[in-house]
């Protein structure tokens, strides 16, 4: 597979500041490629050296081999949906989605005709005259969507697109922009600091932190597989203890957890010593008395799907367990002593 | 948003309109006041002298006449026994006060754009300084600037010194009563009423409107064009109706910088109220006919944007 956008030792810094710090990444042709990190963590400095609205430092930006990093923003063949939008506000949505392919120079019937198959796509059609003051938010996200579309670019960079809209749409547009991207063929860089975003779009995620790429991979890598702490907070929740390692051989871990019990995981280190250990929640499971850790449990919250269960093991580490609210659960009662099952993949030692 | 907002009980809704409806007199009342008597009494009183008789030493005699209009637009020879034809003389100095203030009116805009949008695009911490420093010269009367500028363009004046000390000229520009000096007094006057109007739209404009036009293969120049100027259109014209206007009628700039040969409408106006040989109902009938002149553009302009806006 071809590479799109080839990031080499990119690094960006404002006076003192630095934002990114000498960051390299591979994007594929066709691939849906999210950007996640919390907000300040250079994300979308990054998109925006890509676009060409920030000045990159030092390093190179190769876009299908060809160096853009010095290249003005209007000679770049890639396109931006902002976070807020940006629709020029005095013109109707047809002339909005035509203005790319106007100033690539198309003729009036060729704008026309595209910029009206992008309404259809995004199901806009009938609001084509209309201002974008006059659409609701939902909408104004389609408009910016065929408009950055409507040139077919290279590559599609999308700002933080569904942060403006409320829960239900924002869920429904995710499904919509998966589906662009397969139907359209167009890579699409995304950038975002919502983790359950990043993990039903994205083929595959760079996980970002203080200026740094912390790790990259499909979705289940980044959350089954999180190489340190950060990532393994950032992405679902998760237990994290501070074990001592027993013995590394390959892959796979022997740890002894703060109660005395060894457990063996995989691991993201092959140095011996104390490091963290995480345990997801979900893949906890309850059990007789006898079967395998044990613990009191302290509280129980009813969260409506899942029940969060609050336990400690002995010596007085907390964990916190998911369980299904199913019909048959058995929802042990705070002070009862209760048997833990790790499921195969519960815990992974990290690097830190 | 709309959704959220808590809907009124209708009975409640009903004496709210009511109590509304009744709180409305006193509420406009100071609006009225103000306008009754800074509006419609002034020009009520202009146009009411506009029609009577002129007295001698100034004032008027509460006579009907159409004198002061007949005065304006029509001749009749020197002893008045010549068949009426058009008079020019009031008419060209009102072409002329138009070209001026149009002048001036584009001086100002390509001055104060940049300068608009360069305070807009400072960091906000730093744009009320430099405001401020737009804003400074005009804690002095504006008649002791237009004097002082006469000081400073005349003859002998450090204008013409410091251009005959760099050799850029070898005898001292006679700038003074000359259309250029008019232009100066007026686009120094009026430079504020422009910069300021233009700077609250520049600084209300998104300017990721421009990173997106840029996104889009615009140019900069294209992006100034087709998103930025129609954006702020408002603030522009705004800033043009502002120095139009007050240019157009001024009469400190032409008669200190100008001299006779430069007389405009305001100066003309001025004349009719100053001495004792003025005219009162013609003074007052000049003043109407500019303020007809002047309702006349803007009605023009209101509905060439409305049709624009219709299309």
């Amino acid at each position: 597979m071809q590479t799109a956008i080839d990031i080499r030792t990119v690094t960006k810094t404002y006076g003192t500041f630095t934002a990114l710090k000498a960051v390299s990444l591979s994007i594929m042709d066709n691939e849906f490629f999210t950007l996640l990190g919390p907000s300040g963590c250079g994300k979308t400095t990054l998109l925006r050296m890509i676009a060409g609205f920030e000045d990159v430092t030092k390093g190179d930006i190769l876009l299908f081999g060809q160096n853009i990093a010095a290249l003005d923003p209007n000679l770049r063949p890639v396109n931006t949906v902002f976070q807020q939008y940006a629709l020029f506000p005095h013109m109707s949505v047809i002339d909005n989605v035509a203005f790319g392919l106007k100033m690539k120079g198309f003729d009036l019937p060729t704008r026309r005709k595209r910029a009206g198959e992008m309404l259809e796509m995004v199901h806009l059609s009938s609001f084509a005259d209309r201002l974008p003051a006059q659409l609701s938010g939902g909408q104004q996200q389609r408009v910016a969507l065929a408009r950055a579309l409507a040139p077919q670019p290279k590559v599609l960079l999308l700002d933080e697109p569904l942060s403006a809209l409320d829960l239900k749409l924002r869920q429904a547009m995710r499904m919509e922009l998966k589906q662009l991207q397969q139907d359209t063929g167009i890579t699409f860089i995304f950038v975002t600091h919502d983790q359950e975003e990043a993990l039903t779009m994205s083929n595959r995620i760079a996980v970002m932190s203080a200026g740094h790429v912390q790790q990259i991979g499909t979705p289940r890598d980044i959350y089954e597989s999180p190489v340190n702490r950060f990532v393994a907070d950032f992405i679902g929740e998760t237990n994290l203890l501070e074990v001592d390692v027993a013995r590394i051989t390959g892959d796979q871990a022997q740890v002894i957890l703060p109660g005395g019990h060894t457990i063996t995981c995989s691991t993201a280190t092959h140095d011996p010593g104390r490091h963290q250990l995480s345990i997801r929640p979900e893949r906890l499971t309850l059990g007789p008395v006898g079967t395998g850790l044990e613990a009191v449990v302290d509280q129980v919250i009813y969260l409506g799907t899942d029940l969060q269960i609050h336990v400690r093991l002995d010596g007085g580490t907390p964990l916190q367990i998911r369980i299904q609210n199913a019909a048959r659960t058995e929802v042990p009662a705070p002070g009862t002593r209760i048997g833990l099952q790790l499921e195969e993949g519960a815990a992974r030692l990290l690097a830190d | 948003m709309a959704g959220a907002a808590p809907t009124t009980a209708p009975d409640t809704g009903t004496s709210a309109e009511t109590t509304y409806r009744s709180a409305r007199v006193p509420l406009l009342l100071p609006t009225w006041l103000v306008i009754g008597f800074f509006l419609i009494l002034p020009v009520a009183l202009m146009a009411v002298y506009s029609f009577l008789t002129k007295e001698m030493r100034g004032g008027v005699i509460w006579e009907f006449s159409l004198a002061a209009y007949d005065q304006f637009f029509i001749n009749r020879g020197l002893f008045g026994d010549e068949p009426p034809s058009l008079e020019w003389t009031y008419i060209s100095v009102f072409g002329r006060s138009i070209v001026q203030a149009a002048t001036a009116t584009t001086l100002c805009l390509l001055i104060g754009f940049p300068t608009a949008w360069f305070i807009a695009t400072r960091a906000p911490a730093t744009r009320g300084v430099w405001l401020f420093l737009i804003t400074v010269p005009y804690w002095v009367n504006l008649l002791i600037r237009t004097v002082s500028l006469r000081f400073l363009i005349r003859e002998n004046g450090p204008l013409n010194d410091a251009l005959l000390a760099t050799g850029l000229i070898t005898e001292p520009l006679a700038l003074i009563n000359t259309n250029f000096a008019v232009q100066l007094g007026l686009f120094y006057s009026y430079l504020p009423f422009m910069v300021l109007p233009v700077y609250a739209a520049v600084e209300r404009y998104n300017f990721t409107l421009s990173e997106a036009a840029a996104d889009l293969y615009a140019s900069r120049w294209v992006t100034l064009r087709h998103i930025v100027l129609p954006i702020v259109k408002p603030g522009i014209i705004a800033g043009c109706l502002l120095v139009f206007i007050p240019s157009l009628g001024a009469f400190l700039a032409p008669n200190l910088l100008g001299g006779a040969k430069n007389f405009m409408i305001g100066s003309l106006i001025e004349e009719q109220f100053k001495r004792s040989l003025g005219n009162w109902p013609f003074g007052a009938a000049v003043s109407m006919i500019l303020m007809s002149l002047v309702l006349i553009l803007l009605l023009l302009y209101a509905r060439s944007t409305a049709r624009a806006e219709a299309r």
